[in-house]
């Protein structure tokens, strides 16, 4: 069961760079006034894009058998229509 | 062109006793020990549901106090469904999986056995409660926040504890079944080529490792609330009680998906052999069932239509609730469909498959009522809705599970229950149910409210009530007789052999009951119900022809006398070694639970628990999976 | 797909004793569990956000430090480097290096788990309690939770550190890199949701 393509140390190092300044920018739109109004979908946006790449590089995903992707992204596409109907359901979001 | 030869298996040395069977990792042995277990919480729960039954028998009854009352018929919900009906579906499912995909075992076997040992002790457990002033008394869905008053009294820690210990336990044998079914099938046996009861089991497995989280919440929530001072569910303090019955029917609306699925399964099974037909729409039943499982998860709130979620809500599930019938119709129309034209026996597994249909149909349509909000507003909280579930839960879920019992009774044991018991048994089984919960519908409507112990007379409901009570007196005595016959035919059943029902899937393959390793050679497999195939072909008018040599039902090896090229084939087959790792495991969790249930002082329990499950679990991941040296 | 054999003949029975890939069944199982958390979580993140104003009148969002919280979450972060670094080198066989970088990433999982237990008096000084209101109950048992899960996850490091050490830490074992790697990451990624959610978009 080895895969075709394996990520190298060099990869991983600039995925963790990336998810270091994507962190940053987050703080710091974080205390930007004027990104109020946004601020909401963009804080989503950049934490699904570390999401994101932890699971496809440093899980492995990407590269591994699909049954894996499928597992996992069921359970998160499953659970989020789930929880949005429950908070709606309280006028909670 | 090796067959498997006719055998009665004697017992293999040094694998019989106790200590075997708490040390046994086989899946087949893990089956038997969950059917028993199983089997006897249903005498407890049905008791239960007895006393329950002739409290009520009579106006102003005084056979139970109130408290006395609560606490039974909260257990009998909660014993049903988690310590009865799951694992029953684990018993088959357990026994059957390995073996209709053509493997050896599941993949992971003690995970497997630590699942069993954590049922049983999580199970014995919560029973412990009623010993120690007073079992759960909060109804088995345990509303808070009501179920978080009474702290210093711990019935609803052992139910929020002891749920959440039988959740592991349950997570645990989907993981294993998921990754068995999708990594072990034998050669050929693509995912089409499974039997319905394979598809069903995965597909339960599914629905319980994503439902099961989230009550596993809300119990956590609802013991904070009750140890910690936390105001989860504490109205004064800004929070909503709501939280809990949508955590709580996000796990119990799939959760009866969970009960019933595999046994949609096992008739699924059953039909095609007693009608001597193929499956009518293989691929509708398989995917119908996959579309029950995934609607079921969008249907929860249709438990909570009279909370004031509002109309928006109350819309949006009253018609995810009635498209969930579709899929479901579609399984009973392709079940028409495959005893429509055929050569029918009706023997008990077939009378019981039957019946499955029959009733379950009645279920379905009073559960189609509850779908129309304004109807259920009426219906909710009165007996008309314990009428509905009891009709798709014992008249549908237990019927098939019966079912399965008749069915592979001899495959167990190697002996034919008693044919004529076990149509006494069906007759007084079906006329007693109907008897108990047909007039539960006609009582609801009249208002008659579910969980109170007692009632007025005058309010025209006494003569129905009788009717119930004297029903489920017949039920107990069809029970009795179900036993006799167990005990009886084990002893004096006739011999089955192989295949005694004409078979169509790979169980019957070999021998019954089956060796440790199940098949001598690993099967490879061409087409859906592979067996059959092997045994008939068709010729130009469709009519069925032998195929093989065919001897009471068993391929008889053709190559002549082989016995010596099978033993060698024997020893070089590894099976996972026998480990008391898993129940070690499972014990120390429930310590810990013990514990929990008892702080502060049940720190200490914490902690002893914790070290011995953490010993387990660490002895578990270091030793070998299979040891070469036999002791 | 579904063939009927010509009468008079039965398929070759053929001997297959395959065995079956076992890394490649926990895997399975392991992702199987994963997916399971998601719902575990997102259950838990669900309460907080429903309860995200019950503050009952007492601290709420205001007694969080981001720059304290950003700084241990991006340690937290590292360690899924670092732990990615230690499966790769296992992978090339590099024992040694393995090694370093597991008690790297537990290091790193155990500063974090410092950080939370320090924020946390810190709450608890100022008036936030698991007990004080729906808020900080809610917040309390998804921190602590996932506090839980880096313990745990700690635990694992350790135990495979040791077995490296006595040379049994076998690929096709249990308790083997690539699958506790996939456990660290999961809890890192909930730790990118519960940031987000709960820091950042609530202050």
């Amino acid at each position: 069961m080895t895969t075709a393509t394996h990520p190298t140390p060099k990869l991983y190092w600039t995925i963790a760079l990336i998810l270091a300044v994507v962190t940053a920018v987050e703080v710091a739109a974080a205390y930007v006034d004027a990104l109020d109004p946004v601020i909401v979908p963009l804080l989503l946006a950049l934490g699904a894009v570390k999401f994101a790449m932890v699971i496809a590089f440093f899980m492995h995903l990407k590269f591994d058998r699909p049954l894996f992707r499928s597992l996992f992204l069921v359970g998160v596409f499953g659970s989020l229509p789930l929880f949005i109907v429950v908070l709606l359901t309280f006028n909670a979001l | 062109m090796a067959v498997t030869a006719e055998r009665i298996a004697l017992p293999i040395p040094g694998e019989t006793g106790v200590w075997s069977w708490i040390t046994t990792v086989d899946h087949k042995r893990i089956g038997l020990l969950y059917g028993m277990t199983a089997f006897f919480f249903f005498f407890v729960g049905g008791l239960e549901a007895y006393l329950v039954r002739l409290q009520l028998a009579q106006p102003n009854g005084t056979v139970l106090s109130a408290s006395a009352y609560n606490q039974l018929f909260t257990m009998h919900g909660l014993t049903m469904v988690f310590l009865v009906v799951m694992p029953i579906a684990a018993a088959f499912t357990n026994y059957f999986l390995p073996i209709l995909i053509g493997a050896r075992d599941v993949a992971f076997p003690r995970l497997n056995a630590f699942s069993y040992w954590l049922f049983l002790f999580s199970g014995i457990m919560i029973y412990t409660s009623f010993f120690v002033g007073g079992a759960p008394d909060g109804a088995w869905v345990g509303y808070s926040p009501l179920a978080t008053q009474l702290t210093e009294v711990v019935r609803m820690d052992y139910w929020a504890i002891g749920l959440n210990l039988l959740g592991v336990a349950s997570i645990a044998a989907s993981a294993n079944f998921i990754a068995t079914i999708f990594t072990m099938r034998a050669p050929g046996m693509t995912m089409l080529r499974m039997p319905v009861f394979v598809w069903m089991a995965l597909v339960v497995a599914f629905l319980l490792i994503f439902s099961l989280p989230p009550v596993a919440i809300g119990l956590f929530q609802l013991f904070l609330d009750r140890n910690f001072g936390a105001l989860f569910y504490q109205a004064a303090a800004g929070a909503d009680p709501l939280l809990w019955q949508h955590l709580f029917w996000l796990f119990g609306h799939p959760e009866v998906y969970v009960l019933v699925l595999p046994a949609m399964g096992i008739v699924s099974e059953i039909l095609p052999v007693f009608s001597r037909k193929p499956l009518f729409g293989y691929e509708f039943v398989v995917f119908s069932g996959a579309a029950i499982g995934f609607i079921g998860f969008g249907v929860w709130s249709h438990h909570m239509f009279t909370s004031g979620m509002g109309p928006v809500a109350e819309a949006g599930f009253g018609v995810a609730t009635m498209i969930i019938a579709l899929p479901t119709g579609v399984k009973i129309f392709n079940w028409i469909g495959t005893t429509w034209g055929g050569r029918l026996r009706f023997s008990t597994p077939m009378l019981f498959s039957v019946g499955f249909i029959a009733m379950f149909v009645i279920g379905g349509l009073s559960g189609v009522t509850h779908a129309v909000v304004p109807a259920d507003t009426q219906q909710h909280d009165t007996y008309y809705v314990v009428a509905h579930f009891h009709y798709v839960l014992f008249g549908g879920a237990i019927f098939g599970y019966v079912a399965g019992v008749y069915y592979w009774f001899p495959k167990w044991t190697g002996r034919m229950l008693h044919e004529g018991w076990g149509k006494v048994h069906f007759w007084l089984m079906l006329i007693g149910f109907n008897l108990t919960f047909a007039p539960m519908h006609i009582l609801g409507l009249n208002g008659m409210p579910r969980r109170t112990y007692r009632y007025a007379d005058g309010l025209g409901w006494d003569a129905w009530n009788l009717v119930a009570t004297i029903g489920a007196t017949v039920i107990g005595v069809s029970f009795l007789v179900f036993l006799w016959n167990i005990l009886w035919a084990r002893k004096h059943g006739a011999v089955s052999g192989n295949d005694p029902w004409d078979g169509r899937t790979l169980e019957w393959t070999i021998t019954s009951p089956p060796p440790a390793h199940n098949f001598d050679e690993v099967p490879v497999v061409h087409s859906l119900d592979d067996f059959w195939h092997r045994k008939y072909a068709e010729d130009e008018e469709g009519r069925l022809v032998e195929m093989a040599v065919v001897s009471g039902g068993t391929l008889v090896d053709t190559d002549g006398p082989d016995q010596g090229g099978h033993h060698e084939e024997h020893q070089q087959i590894h099976m996972p070694s026998p480990s008391y790792y898993p129940a070690l495991a499972a014990l120390g969790l429930v310590v810990t639970g013990y514990g929990l249930v008892y702080l502060s002082w049940g720190w200490v329990a914490v902690a002893v628990g914790g070290m011995i499950a953490l010993w387990g679990l660490f002895g578990w991941s270091l030793e070998p999976i299979t040891r070469e040296a036999h002791s | 797909m579904s063939t009927h054999p010509v009468a008079g003949t039965l398929p070759p029975v053929v001997h297959v004793e395959g065995e079956h890939d076992i890394v490649h069944i926990r895997k399975t199982a392991m992702w199987v569990f994963l997916g399971s958390e998601c719902l575990f979580f997102g259950s838990m993140i669900a309460t907080f956000l429903l309860y995200r104003n019950a503050t009952a009148g007492g601290p709420g969002a205001d007694v969080f430090s981001v720059p304290f919280t950003s700084a241990s979450s991006f340690i937290l972060l590292m360690s899924s480097l670092t732990m990615v670094l230690a499966h790769n080198a296992f992978e090339r066989h590099d024992s040694r290096q393995g090694r370093v970088w597991l008690a790297g990433t537990a290091l790193l999982g155990s500063t974090f788990l410092a950080g939370q237990i320090f924020e946390f008096t810190e709450f608890v000084h100022e008036g936030l309690t698991i007990s004080g209101s729906p808020f900080g109950s809610s917040f309390f048992m998804l921190t602590g939770f996932h506090g839980a899960h880096v313990a745990i996850g700690v635990m694992m490091l350790a135990a495979m550190f040791l077995l490296s050490l006595s040379g049994r830490l076998h690929h096709d074992r249990g308790l083997n890199v690539e699958l506790v790697g996939l456990y660290w990451h999961f809890v890192d990624i909930v730790w990118i949701v519960i940031f987000t959610v709960v820091y950042l978009l609530q202050v």
